[in-house]
């Protein structure tokens, strides 16, 4: 296999949509200072309910279905956190295992099958996919916009800050972070989306760590959207190489070419980590 | 820059800019807020004054709707405002605005982005920043508030956060000025050009409610004088009122005539000049945190008895001069002696052992725990004291802080009670006073023993630190207010960009010559 051709770059592309989705969502959450491990349990609610969705309606109807799966489990994590003010690091692992139990008990209920569904109607020819990754981009270039340039970014970005200051300009601090949760649902269901309909269908612990992946890339982006896409697509390299390299070279045993990516996330965060700055209020409870 | 606010009823009309009526409100058992009335007139600057934990900071929140009042009445120029859905939004649509004693400002925005955050001019749904940032220089030009609305907070100085702050309240509108402790924050100069703005701006027809506890000040700018105690208003005092007739109306007579008793220089001089150094400095050199030099050669020697003030500028170096003191900074050079004997190198714990006390700058950060109770910040630094075969010693811990909070005065006197839930005056009593009633104590370092507390608390530490020197401890007074330091200190050092740029005998050390020295004028 070519390593530098064309298939290897889409392949990369193909990796990088649902890491891309998710550090969208991450960043927008965290940004208005709400922590966002959650993103793993809403990639892989956004996964299962499109594999639903697509096999009663049909790919079109598998995307819609992911977007609304992540916005459930974004919802249920937004009002433990934001509502009840519980600790955002316990919460967002706590959702996620409830996701990984509830998709499991779902695909029994569902499909009656312990680890996989049946093939569902997915991204068949390259326009269906090809219009996916042309709107996953447009869609972080406009984040990055919304975020620097208009008026509801400004807000986001004091809410992450200086909750109290934006709160005493009349600012809704809540309802801020709330639409912020919301919309990283919605972009991290999407990419579950992509992740069944890449694959025709749902697997049991299909999401495989990308949330906590997108999160890494999105502290190595340092909290903007378009340096954590492009910490994305690094990543999405890594996992391109990892996958090629381990049916072409004998050099190395397999499992340690299986480690590249996530050995890349740790150099990334033990390099970058330390020396960019999280939002000062990221995980503190506002109110309440 | 113009909203509903700037549209509301004409000016000079005889309706006042802000008048409450019985307005109440209560925390549990405590009244913070029993029917208070108050009227501020158009174009005035209007003091309210009161001890620490008399309600003033409560009201000010009431009326700015950041706290919700149990009852009363809200009139803003003439139209009444529904105190039950009162919010912080309400009130800017009022046109009032309030500058918090902790600054209200997303450091890493930039000025023009602090303002209009909330209120956000656009153009084609995009933020448009430049109109505002002219606006912005326009207000500064009106009023003597420069600062450059491109740069980020965090790369401001207190005294211009203060200034973004008021054209935040400014831009939107506001006719009326809420101000809470505002010259706490600043260097003495900084709070002389604060005035001048509050001047322009009360001459321009706006008014302005600032809440202090610092009494020269509010005689200073005050055209009315409202005084609070205990969550009543005790007072209306108009202007020309003297510092005297304020303090008897807070605290009662009996504090204020030890308030007024506590004449300059009245210690008697009883530091034995012939003893050995208990604390002594030669050419100390601390590092800053962030690079250079915080203490550039510093020496001084300190008998027993003896009472060394340092004055300064904050930031000159006197934070690193006592955190290096009591073993809390590495020391680059020079040496720290302790009875002579050099604990340069000597951990904090050793320090402590060797009879050095310490009352920090902040007594949130360094002197309490302010989530544990007052038995066991009774006994911080002093565990091995209170110990029994590896146990904490209950009783005897009981025993210690009950002592100690009758010997301080700490109110409310319940060693059960977390430090956090005191105000701030009997947190600093409890600091000081533990300090003090270190066995074998020889030497402190002492500083801001006074900040944010209110005039009878600050009497009391006074008169505690005094009791301490005479009984032959040595005293090293690091403050900011030269008040307190010519009040309690033989002589005066005036720290200047890491060095004692003069000592001065205490009796001899004028404010203006302070001053100078303080600036570097006479440098």
């Amino acid at each position: 296999m070519e390593l530098l051709g064309l298939a290897f770059a889409l392949q990369v592309l193909r990796i990088s949509v649902p890491y891309a989705l998710a550090a969208m969502g991450g960043t927008l959450s965290e940004r208005s200072g709400v922590v966002n491990l959650a993103l793993e349990g809403m990639l892989l609610g956004g996964a299962f309910s499109a594999t639903v969705g697509s096999f009663y309606g049909g790919a079109a109807a598998g995307v819609v279905a992911g977007a609304f799966g992540g916005l459930l489990v974004a919802a249920l994590y937004a009002w433990v956190v934001l509502r009840f003010g519980a600790d955002q690091i316990v919460a967002g692992v706590a959702i996620n295992l409830l996701a990984l139990g509830a998709t499991r008990y779902l695909l029994k209920l569902i499909f009656d099958s312990a680890s996989s569904s049946p093939s569902v109607p997915g991204f068949d020819g390259a326009g269906w996919a090809g219009l996916f990754i042309a709107l996953t981009a447009l869609c972080v270039v406009a984040i990055h916009g919304w975020l620097m340039l208009t008026p509801g970014g400004l807000r986001l970005r004091a809410v992450g800050d200086q909750p109290a200051a934006a709160h005493s300009l009349g600012v809704d601090v809540l309802a801020v972070r709330w639409r912020a949760v919301l919309a990283a649902g919605v972009l991290a269901g999407l990419g579950g989306a992509w992740l069944a309909l890449d694959n025709h269908g749902f697997v049991d612990r299909m999401s495989g760590g990308r949330g906590y992946i997108a999160i890494a890339a999105m502290i190595f982006g340092r909290w903007q959207p378009l340096t954590a896409t492009a910490a994305c697509l690094l990543f999405g390299l890594a996992d391109a190489l990892q996958l090629n390299l381990q049916t072409t070279t004998t050099l190395l045993p397999r499992e340690w070419v299986q480690m590249l990516p996530y050995v890349l996330t740790m150099v990334a965060l033990v390099g970058v980590a330390g020396r960019s700055r999280p939002p000062a209020a990221l995980g503190t409870p506002f109110g309440r | 820059m113009t909203g509903p606010a700037a549209i509301g009823a004409g000016e000079g009309g005889e309706a006042a800019a802000l008048s409450l009526e019985g307005v109440t409100k209560r925390y549990g058992a405590l009244l913070a807020n029993d029917h208070v009335a108050l009227e501020v007139a158009a174009g005035q600057v209007h003091a309210i004054v009161g001890e620490n934990g008399a309600g003033k900071s409560t009201l000010l929140q009431i009326v700015y709707g950041t706290v919700a009042a149990d009852a009363g009445r809200l009139r803003v120029r003439g139209r009444d405002l529904d105190l039950a859905r009162h919010s912080p939004a309400t009130a800017i649509a009022a046109g009032l605005g309030m500058v918090h004693q902790h600054f209200m400002l997303v450091p890493t925005l930039r000025v023009v982005e602090n303002v209009v955050l909330g209120r956000e001019p656009r153009r084609r749904g995009r933020l448009d920043l430049d109109a505002a940032a002219a606006e912005i220089a326009a207000l500064g030009e009106r009023h003597g508030l420069r600062v450059d609305p491109w740069r980020r907070v965090e790369q401001l100085t207190v005294g211009e956060q203060q200034r973004v702050e008021l054209i935040k309240i400014l831009w939107r509108g506001a006719q009326t000025l809420l101000l809470d402790e505002p010259t706490a924050v600043l260097a003495p100069t900084e709070v002389g050009d604060l005035f001048a703005v509050l001047r322009s701006l009360a001459a321009a027809g706006k008014s302005v409610v600032l809440v202090s506890h610092k009494l020269d000040e509010v005689t200073a700018i005050a055209d009315a004088v409202t005084v609070m105690r205990h969550g009543r208003v005790v007072a209306r005092l108009a202007a020309g009122t003297s510092s005297a007739e304020i303090a008897s109306a807070m605290v009662g007579t009996d504090a204020a005539s030890q308030l007024t008793a506590a004449a300059p220089g009245a210690r008697p001089a009883t530091a034995s000049r012939q003893a050995a150094a208990v604390l002594a400095a030669r050419d100390l050199v601390v590092p800053r945190d962030g690079g250079g030099r915080g203490v550039d050669g510093v020496s001084f020697e300190l008998r027993p008895g003896e009472v060394l003030g340092v004055a300064g500028v904050q930031g000159n170096g006197q934070s690193e001069l006592a955190l290096a003191l009591a073993g809390l900074l590495p020391v680059r050079s020079g040496r720290v002696l302790l009875d002579g004997i050099d604990v340069t190198a000597a951990p904090t714990g050793e320090r402590l052992a060797r009879g050095l006390g310490q009352v920090p700058e902040d007594r949130l950060l360094r002197g309490l725990v302010p989530a544990f109770d007052l038995a066991e910040n009774a006994l911080l630094g002093r565990q091995p004291e209170f110990t029994a075969r590896g146990l904490l010693a209950r009783g005897r811990i009981a025993r210690h802080a009950a002592e100690l909070i009758a010997a301080s005065d700490v109110r409310p006197p319940d060693p059960s009670l977390p430090a956090a839930s005191l105000s701030g005056g009997n947190q600093q009593k409890l600091v000081v006073g533990r300090e003090l009633s270190r066995p074998g104590l020889r030497a402190l370092v002492c500083a801001e023993p006074t900040r944010g507390v209110d005039v009878a608390a600050a009497a009391g530490i006074h008169r505690r630190l005094r009791q301490a020197a005479d009984s032959g401890v040595a005293l090293l007074i690091i403050s900011t207010d030269l008040a307190e330091l010519r009040r309690l200190a033989d002589r005066i050092a005036v720290m200047y960009r890491g060095r004692f740029a003069a000592v001065l005998e205490a009796a001899q050390a004028s404010d203006r010559a302070l001053g100078q020295w303080m600036t570097g004028a006479t440098a």
